[in-house]
């Protein structure tokens, strides 16, 4: 009986520590996802024969540090899709606990803000669990290596949320920029503060 | 003439006590009509640094977020439930430093009697880590800190029932 209980304990505090360090790191092979667009259509990253990479956003409509970044995620999809990094948002929150994140104010949020990048739905938070994307906005620059995506960059747009022309740090900007030419990504994560996920009870 | 005089008297004694009254309302909404700003330097001044017997409890909130508003109500009733206990309840507020006018609103709305801070610190990548490593910003937070350590990191919501049984465990 006690051998069995110091067992479950070592189960419970390995699980533990198990979803504490779940999602991804830099380096790791990143999956690739169906979810479904604003477009009502489903998109995945393998259906992307041009991109070289992607820049992968967990965002929302609602969240304060998400709305101010709606227009640095535009600018970042004005400049590097066309260099093969397209901007891929992914909304992952719970739509019953903000009504504001459900489908219907993505649609509305994307036309009223002109995103020209997909906004997905990621309806059973798996992506965003898998990722390990615990807040909005979240970065996870992603390269095409073979047939593999590999993470070269967790975390913040930059280091100013308050004030785009604030920002001394473009830190997706500097790794996009140094993958394009071939080099290695200095600053690979980064922190910022953010709105937690709202996960599904 | 008498009368009159009084009467004089009474108006000059009225004006001195509206100065005064006048005096000592500036006096008070100037003092509540801001937040005091904090860096994570001073923060830890007053909290980690500080090698007495206070358990400190510092939790990162803001206006914009819905769980840290649920919570909020909780840090109000610890203090009242605690009050007899060495603790000290900082709310340390992390919306924009340019929207302070919402957030005094809002402490004013919700009556908020705990010491409530707005952060200033311009890099996150760097402050966060300053509070903990494994820590990457999003909130609500609470940290637990007792003679010049930290001793609780506690990410998430929190009950009432888990903030007073920390409360009770590691303070006196």
């Amino acid at each position: 009986m006690k051998k069995l209980i110091v067992f479950l304990a070592a189960a419970v505090i390995f699980m533990t520590s198990f979803t504490k360090e779940g999602g991804y790191q830099v380096g790791d092979k990143a999956v690739d996802f169906k979810l479904k667009n604003i477009d009502d259509k489903i998109f995945s990253l393998a259906d992307q024969k041009d991109a070289k990479g992607f820049i992968v956003v967990f965002t929302c409509n609602h969240c304060p540090y998400a709305v101010k970044y709606e227009d640095r995620i535009v600018a970042l999809n004005a400049k590097y899709a066309k260099l093969g990094y397209p901007v891929v948002a992914i909304n992952p929150n719970d739509a019953v606990a903000y009504p504001d994140d459900n489908f219907a104010n993505m649609k509305k949020r994307a036309k009223s803000k002109s995103f020209t990048f997909p906004y997905l739905v990621d309806d059973t938070q798996n992506i965003a669990k898998t990722y390990g994307a615990t807040k909005t906005p979240h970065v996870f620059v992603l390269k095409k290596e073979g047939s593999d995506l590999v993470v070269k960059y967790i975390g913040a747009i930059d280091d100013n949320t308050e004030d785009a022309s604030a920002a001394k740090e473009k830190y997706v900007e500097q790794a996009v920029d140094a993958l394009l030419a071939g080099k290695t990504v200095a600053t690979t994560s980064t922190k910022a503060i953010g709105c937690g996920i709202k996960w599904k009870q | 003439m008498f009368c009159t005089l009084n009467k004089a008297k009474h108006i000059f004694m009225a004006s001195i006590y509206s100065i005064f009254l006048l005096l000592s309302f500036s006096f008070f909404t100037a003092s509540t009509d801001k937040i005091e700003k904090i860096t994570i330097e001073q923060l830890q001044a007053k909290t980690i640094r500080l090698e007495n017997d206070t358990l400190y409890i510092v939790n990162f909130w803001a206006t914009w977020c819905g769980p840290c508003i649920a919570e909020l109500p909780y840090f109000e009733q610890a203090a009242k439930t605690h009050a007899n206990k060495k603790i000290k309840i900082l709310l340390i507020n992390l919306d924009f430093i340019s929207e302070e006018a919402k957030v005094l609103a809002f402490v004013k709305k919700k009556n908020l009697q705990n010491a409530v801070y707005q952060l200033n610190a311009a890099d996150p990548n760097k402050w966060i880590n300053q509070i903990d490593a494994d820590w990457d910003g999003a909130i609500p937070v609470t940290v637990f800190y007792k003679a010049g350590k930290k001793i609780l990191f506690h990410e998430g919501d929190i009950t009432q029932t888990e903030l007073d049984e920390k409360i009770k465990l590691h303070s006196i």
